[in-house]
């Protein structure tokens, strides 16, 4: 029924993979990255996993294009063999005979594409994962997870809450001695810039 | 007249499921039209917009598939999307604006605290 909506959307991923292959201009590059995470978020959710596609569009599109950027300001912008003037985005680099690869790439995808033929089908209700370790485990649990419309969500947020707890804590201090760290850095170089940060701080 | 009601209901829905049809695929052709603007684009602004549009209209598609298959609580991730979609579009035009992030270094500190 989705098909109409899936295969568009493959093909524009498919597009802007190439364009992100291909394009020199590295700011576009970023941009199209961004593209990519979107697109790729919304067919995760029409693949019925939202919660990924929160996870990507938070971190793919949003923390991800921001970080490249930042990576950017620190480098040149283009690709240095395409410095000459010249308008065009998309520059034929010299580069070797492209048939070696490309054969050793078709190959491993042939495998791989074997590989999945004795994978279960999608959805599969015999497939080892629904009935494994026993579907008892999943009907046992649905009185305990409290409203929640998933399992994982339930075993991680409930029965393991402590656990995430604890592991969020430890990212917390990571972050704040990283900061402290780079805080340091930023007292070595300017006095007033400094000077207000910890005014502000305090 | 429980036949005729379900017959309704069914052509109602019908109807429904058309009209969302058809409008996703409407916002499936602009999206192609966007990312076909975002490739040729020769200037930056032509690219900014290409990708902002490619963006809202990423989110409408979402809330048309979660209406097109009864799952409301897609509406949240359309949601997070217009805001991912607004940082990412805020970063990109600073940093085609200033060419660097570290005037803002601060900035963006102090925004985060208050």
């Amino acid at each position: 029924m989705m098909d109409f909506i899936v295969i568009p959307i493959l093909a524009l991923l498919a597009a802007t993979a190439v364009t992100v292959a291909r394009i020199r201009n590295l700011w576009a590059a970023v941009m199209f990255t961004g593209i990519y995470s979107f697109l790729s978020a919304s067919w995760m959710l029409i693949l019925d996993a939202p919660d990924v596609a929160f996870t990507e569009a938070a971190v793919g599109a949003g923390i991800t294009t921001i970080l490249m950027l930042a990576t950017l300001s620190l480098t040149p912008r283009r690709h240095r063999k395409s410095s000459r003037l010249s308008s065009e985005d998309f520059e034929e680099r010299p580069s070797k005979s492209p048939v070696f690869p490309l054969l050793i790439v078709t190959i491993t995808g042939c495998a791989l594409v074997y590989g999945t033929f004795d994978m279960p089908h999608f959805g599969d209700p015999n497939a080892p994962i629904q009935v494994y370790p026993e579907p008892s485990f999943v009907e046992k649990s649905q009185p305990d997870m409290h409203g929640l419309p998933n399992v994982v969500t339930a075993v991680l947020a409930s029965y393991r809450g402590y656990d995430t707890l604890g592991e969020t804590a430890v990212i917390f201090t990571a972050g704040i001695a990283v900061l402290l760290i780079l805080r340091k850095n930023t007292d070595d170089q300017g006095s007033s810039e400094s000077q207000s940060v910890t005014g502000e701080n305090a | 007249m429980d036949l005729l009601l379900a017959a309704t209901e069914t052509n109602d829905l019908l109807f429904n499921d058309y009209a969302l049809v058809v409008t996703s695929v409407a916002i499936l052709v602009t999206m192609i039209l966007a990312l076909i603007r975002a490739m040729l684009g020769p200037t930056v602004f032509d690219r900014v917009l290409a990708l902002n549009m490619f963006g809202t209209k990423t989110v409408l598609l979402i809330c048309v598939i979660g209406f097109l298959t009864k799952r409301t609580d897609f509406l949240d991730l359309a949601l997070l999307y217009s805001l991912m979609n607004f940082i990412g579009m805020v970063a990109l035009l600073r940093f085609s604006e200033y060419g660097s992030f570290r005037e803002e270094g601060a900035e963006i500190g102090s925004s985060a605290k208050s």
